[in-house]
């Protein structure tokens, strides 16, 4: 132990007094390198001291032998690092290969309605009254090689039935070492479509997702296997370009080629193979944020998703969006708090429907919008109030008959929700929320009140602004 | 497919007209926190910029990753981070944002100050109801001027490594300003000499290295745990030792709750005394010796006090 930081010692002091490139100079110079060399003579007797009584003081804890100093030379004073072969993040990684982490997201609750599911359309909404697993989500994630960063997303939930269902969400790598501010992502993946599709729901500001986003892209979010490429641009103000390109069929492509079966707007969806590129999902956004005062931010954003859909062989889709985001943080702030949020995106969808053959729905063109604005006001450490007003509005246009007038997945509807959350640490939190519920297809006005508890265990990723 | 192509094309378009490459005179550095930005500057000089993410008045353990934060890392030729997780919950974020090959873990422009540091309070196992502890151990070392020499130096000889054109100007710097340390080091330990052993009351185990070099007690912390608020029967047990032990300073720094800190030190006749751990925090403290020489000197000045 004493012997190998004393030779650690022994080599820092060689590397400290290796000769510099000696310049003419005049006395002050010559002076002034004999009181750096002093100096530095001085210092080196000083660590190599406390370098030896760490290595005694190491010894009589017994901790287990410290291994040789990597990188000496970058070191200024290497002193044995006390083990910690525990799971942990920094900034750059931790002492594990993989980081490991369980999220466990609850609810308890109930409403007027006895159809909770038509009234919450979300895969990880409160799906009964009494409890729901809205959602328990293992996270792996660590840095693949010099070149990639690995991430995996892996649901599980248990259904109103009791079955255990299991979900792999996200699973990507990205990369990191691309020049010219660009970045790959490849593998399964949400969309960066807006602000809160690419969100996991336990970094959600409510209990429940946004109307809008359960109609326009389905309960578990637009999601596919593809890739992504962004790029943040040489600009003095944050902007960044993305384009995703990802398989259009599947459950979570509500609005594209969904799954044979289903209805969009009320037309069933057929069989439509891949014969061309644009038959894949195109996602292109674009983002740009700006630093208002030292203390309030904003972001803005504008995305797309188009597509083919699965009325029919020439059936298109094409969802557009505008989200922004602005928040104020206390220049004194403590634990994060006091902040105030805001945050809003409102969505287009324009869908060409096909013709269905032999019956008399002809090929037709829809479109409808949908919207969310919500305010969160962090007024004490741990506490934050919030309101979220929702919005999606039915067929407003376009040219053909709907197949069902009074299809309730395209009826308009209005929610307003009130909540209050509660963080006893970064690790846990306990949120109550209101729900009125008002809609052309509800036979009533609904209310429901859910109270949500989410733990989180391990090393979790932090998520970005 | 065309409208799938169109809008990405404009916008790369409109960026390539709208912004050019700024021009690369200096090493940019980006700092975590002040206090290592300020010796950033001590010793790069003139012939270095920085950018300090943390603000000196907040709450270094939870800090927004704002998206300006990740073009000013996209352009850093060096990132100096503490290692010792307390930027845990906002680095990596930025750090993936940013996808700049200079500052990635293990680059020459990745300083990693806790390097070659010796840590307090390495927790000996790794649990959460212990509160929120570091597994790598305090991270609140630079509050110790012994510490913020070991990375001083680390800084000098990271900018030697990455501009050689600056080794003399670098070398300078770091002897002078060691130089300035050593001497008002000498001056602290004088200041504080009559008070060593004296045990007082922080918020939060900030004061720990402080202590530790100039002979004071911190064991005493308004928070149960570690990032856990204070409940009223650890107060009540705070109160008991502040008048058991006749304790009558309490350290607050300014982002941390004075109301609590206040009704604390009432029972005792305590004073609480606004310190900060970075530069910039409280007034007068524009660099690391001047953070230091104000924290000092306040803290003397409350113990003299005591009667």
């Amino acid at each position: 132990m004493r012997s190998k930081s004393l030779l650690a010692a022994a080599t820092l002091t060689a590397l400290l007094s290796a000769p510099v490139s000696a310049t003419p100079g005049d006395d002050a110079v010559t002076q002034l390198r004999q009181e750096i060399h002093r100096l530095r003579a001085d210092y080196d007797q000083r660590l190599a001291l406390l370098e030896a009584r760490l290595a005694d003081l190491a010894a009589t804890q017994e901790q287990t032998p410290t291994p040789p100093q990597p990188a000496a030379a970058a070191a200024p004073a290497p002193a044995p690092a006390a083990p910690a072969p525990i799971t942990a993040l920094s900034g750059g990684g931790g002492k594990n290969f993989l980081n490991l982490s369980l999220d466990g997201l609850f609810a308890a609750g109930a409403s007027t309605a006895t159809d909770v599911p038509a009234l919450e359309p979300g895969g990880h909404d409160p799906a009964q009254r009494g409890f729901t697993v809205q959602n328990v989500e293992v996270v792996f994630e660590g840095a693949v090689d010099p070149y990639f960063r690995g991430q995996a997303n892996v649901i599980l939930q248990i259904s109103p039935e009791g079955e255990t269902v299991v979900e792999l969400e996200e699973v990507y790598a990205t990369t990191t070492s691309l020049p010219g501010g660009l970045q790959v992502k490849a593998g399964q993946f949400f969309t960066e479509f807006g602000r809160l599709n690419p969100i996991h729901p336990h970094s959600w500001d409510f209990v429940d997702q946004p109307l809008v986003n359960g109609r326009f892209f389905g309960g578990d979010g637009l999601r596919s296997v593809g890739a992504r490429i962004s790029w943040l641009l040489p600009t003095d103000f944050y902007s960044e370009a993305y384009l995703g390109i990802q398989n259009s069929q599947g459950e979570t492509l509500t609005s594209f080629r969904s799954v044979p079966g289903e209805t969009l707007f009320g037309r069933e969806i057929v069989e439509r193979e891949v014969a061309a590129v644009d038959d894949l999902l195109f996602a292109p956004r674009y983002t740009a944020s700006f630093d208002l005062t030292d203390t309030q931010t904003l972001l803005l954003g504008a995305s797309a998703a188009l597509g083919p859909n699965g009325t029919g062989e020439s059936g298109k889709t094409r969802i557009y969006g505008i989200d922004g985001f602005w928040k104020w943080k206390s220049p004194t702030a403590f634990k994060g708090f006091p902040f105030f949020k805001v945050q809003g995106e409102v969505m287009h969808r324009d869908l060409d429907a096909d013709a269905v053959p032999e019956s008399d729905l002809a090929a037709a063109s829809y479109t409808d919008w949908g919207g969310y604005l919500q305010l969160n006001w962090g007024y004490s450490p741990g506490q934050v109030v919030g309101l979220r007003l929702d919005r999606v509005d039915g067929d407003t246009g376009g040219s053909g008959e709907l197949a069902d007038p009074g299809d309730p997945a395209l009826a308009s509807r209005l929610r307003l929700s009130p909540v209050w959350t509660w963080f006893p640490t970064e690790y846990s939190k306990l949120r109550l929320q209101y729900n009125f519920d008002h809609g052309d297809a509800l036979e009533r006005d609904e209310h429901s009140l859910w109270l949500q508890l989410e733990f989180l265990l391990g090393a979790h990723a932090a998520h970005k602004f | 497919m065309s409208s799938a192509m169109r809008l990405p094309l404009l916008l790369v378009a409109a960026a390539l007209l709208g912004g050019g490459l700024p021009a690369r005179a200096e090493l940019k550095i980006v700092a975590t926190t002040s206090e290592y930005g300020a010796l950033a500057a001590e010793i790069g000089g003139a012939r270095v910029s920085v950018t300090t993410i943390a603000k000196p008045t907040e709450d270094p353990h939870f800090v927004d990753a704002r998206p300006s934060q990740v073009v000013a890392m996209h352009r850093a030729d060096v990132l100096i981070e503490g290692g010792a997780e307390l930027e845990i919950g906002w680095l990596t974020p930025l750090l993936d944002g940013a996808r700049n090959l200079r500052i990635l873990a293990g680059a020459p422009g990745r300083v990693v100050a806790s390097q070659g540091v010796h840590l307090l309070d390495i927790p000996q196992s790794a649990d959460r109801s212990q509160g929120d502890a570091h597994i790598a151990g305090n991270p609140h070392f630079m509050l110790d001027p012994l510490n913020a020499r070991i990375v001083a130096t680390h800084l000098a000889r990271a900018f030697t490594a990455l501009d050689a054109g600056g080794a003399q100007t670098y070398e300078f710097n770091l002897a002078t300003w060691i130089a300035a340390l050593d001497a008002k080091l000498r001056e602290w330990t004088a200041v504080l000499a009559p008070f060593k052993g004296r045990p007082i009351v922080t918020y939060h185990p900030t004061w720990r290295y402080f202590c530790s070099r100039f002979g004071l007690e911190a064991n005493t912390f308004l928070e149960p745990k570690p990032g856990i608020p204070p409940s009223p029967p650890h107060l009540a047990q705070v109160i008991a030792k502040m008048k058991a032990q006749d304790i009558r300073v309490l350290l607050l720094e300014p982002y941390q709750p004075r109301k609590t800190a206040e009704s604390v030190a009432a029972h005792n006749g305590a004073r609480v005394v606004e310190v900060c751990q970075f530069p910039g925090g409280i007034p007068g403290t524009a660099t690391y010796i001047d953070l230091i020489d104000t924290n000092v000197k306040r803290i003397a000045q409350a113990l003299a006090a005591q009667p």
